[in-house]
């Protein structure tokens, strides 16, 4: 069969308000979820480096259990699973915030993690031998350090959570990919929809890599 | 006149390994001690139990009367002795992430609760005491090694500390530079600090110490007034050891 296919760039303009209000959504869960992740990074990535046993077990749990278990399947089990337990629905944007927290927040925790670690040990030994205190040390000499470190690879971690948004169609969140997929149930136009919609991905994660790369070289510039 | 430092029958040990055995030590206000011994006899970790960055299992130690226990010193025993002792590490460990007005200011603002402005005013005087009040805006990284040594001698000083403490400080100097930071110790000895300091250089441990420790194998073997030591060393040890870096 000879294919005849033409690109419609009516079709692909048409449907452009349409895939713009799922923005809202896709932006919404992703950095929704990454701000709880952010934190739920910084709290099991240092747990994971305390020194008691059972401080650091959790941590290590949370952590494999995130990252050795696909996104899909988590955002399935909170939306579906979760209501058996709690004897209620869960509306699709929180299971979508939720799903991106915990599973970013595997993820970060290794970043803090590995962010934390690679401060060499003379840097805490000179703030305890200030008479700091360690968490003074910590927070003041340690962190802020760490967390220039931890710029690029955050800024990697965003840009999956973005596009794992897109899985989030199955729950029926609203977002970039469901609205893509509603407004092809009608038109019947799959390539220039789904043009169009991957170019609105693409141009989120371009923005957010152009300003990681400046934040990145403000806060280097000075080490 | 009471010690500033009093050691006796100090021992460290890192698992199996034997670091510091039966260390008795102590130091006079106002008084240089300089430690010396080859690498790996256990200078540092000697002098880094004295402001509690290693742990020792027994023995004792007193650091300007405060008790510090072996292994679980209390944490505000600890922090008493940390504020009275000043440490200068080989490898500078500035702050890089602060200028360096910043990284003398911190500890004084952050431990003392000294204002921002009284703060700013000391580590002027401190830069210019060190000598390098014009690169109170700078980074570390954009200073020499000599400089950057400087700065974290006058951050130490900040604190006002009763006792200073130095592991190796010009080791990780260029050759040209070592002069610049054995010129601000030796004004500080001269007017009168307590410093206990781990070094090679031993031109200057002759010098200014008013005290040298030869270490073994985490043992004192020989101490006395450099003149001694250097001159007339009693153990073969010692012998060996001057001997060899002499030489150089
Ligand atoms: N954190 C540690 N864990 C295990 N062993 C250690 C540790 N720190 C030092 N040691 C060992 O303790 C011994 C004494 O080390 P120390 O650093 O005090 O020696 P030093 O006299 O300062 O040597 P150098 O001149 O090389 O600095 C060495 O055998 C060293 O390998
Ligand atoms: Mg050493």
């Amino acid at each position: 069969m000879e294919s005849t296919f033409q690109f419609d760039w009516q079709a692909a303009i048409n449907s452009i308000p349409f895939l713009l209000k799922g923005i809202p959504y896709t932006l919404l869960i992703s950095f929704g979820g990454l701000a709880i992740g952010f934190a739920l990074g910084i709290l099991f990535g240092l747990l994971s480096i305390n020194k008691r046993w059972f401080m650091r077990w959790p941590a290590t749990a949370y952590i494999e259990i995130f990252r050795g278990t696909p996104i899909l399947v988590q955002v399935l089990f909170i939306f579906y699973g979760l209501p058996d337990l709690l004897g209620g629905p869960i509306d699709p944007l929180t299971a979508g915030i939720a799903a991106i927290a915990l599973n970013s927040g595997a993820y970060i925790s290794e970043v803090v993690r590995g962010g934390v670690q690679s401060i060499d040990r003379g840097q805490t030994e000179a703030g305890l031998s200030l008479g700091l205190s360690r968490t003074q040390t910590f927070w003041s000499i340690v962190w802020p350090q760490a967390f220039r470190r931890m710029i690029p690879p955050l800024g990697n971690q965003a840009i999956v959570s973005i596009k794992d948004t897109s899985l989030f169609s199955v729950i029926g969140v609203g977002e970039l990919v469901r609205q893509g997929q509603v407004y092809i149930a009608n038109t019947f136009t799959a390539f220039e929809v789904y043009f169009v919609v991957a170019l609105m991905y693409l141009c989120i994660t371009l923005s957010l890599s152009v300003g990681l790369r400046m934040l990145e070289r403000r806060g280097v510039a000075n080490i | 006149m009471t010690q500033i430092v009093k050691m006796q029958g100090l021992n460290k040990h890192f698992g199996e390994l034997h670091v510091l055995k039966e260390i008795d030590l102590s130091v006079e206000p106002g008084e240089v001690v300089v430690i010396i011994g080859a690498s790996g006899s256990g200078k540092s970790t000697l002098i880094r139990c004295v402001n509690g960055l290693e742990e020792y299992q027994s023995g004792q130690l007193l650091v300007d009367k405060e008790n510090l226990l072996p292994k679980g010193a209390s944490q505000k025993g600890l922090a008493t002795i940390r504020k009275q002792v000043g440490m200068v590490f080989q490898q500078f460990n500035l702050f890089p992430h602060l200028t360096v007005k910043k990284n003398i200011m911190l500890a004084p603002t952050k431990v003392k609760e000294v204002s921002d402005t009284d703060a700013a005013r000391l580590a002027d005087r401190l830069l210019d005491r060190v000598g390098i009040a014009t690169q109170a805006n700078k980074y570390p990284s954009q200073l020499s090694g000599g400089q950057q040594q400087r700065v974290a001698i006058a951050r130490a000083l900040a604190m006002d500390p009763r006792l200073m403490l130095f592991d190796e400080p010009t080791s990780a100097l260029d050759p040209e530079m070592i002069g610049e930071v054995l010129d601000v110790m030796r004004e500080l000895a001269k007017e009168g600090m307590t410093m206990m300091v781990v070094t090679h250089e031993m031109g200057f441990a002759r010098e200014v110490a008013d005290r040298v420790i030869y270490i073994h194998e985490g043992r004192i073997v020989e101490e006395g007034k450099p003149e001694a030591v250097f001159d007339n060393p009693q153990h073969e040890r010692t012998q060996a050891f001057l001997a060899r870096v002499l030489k150089h």
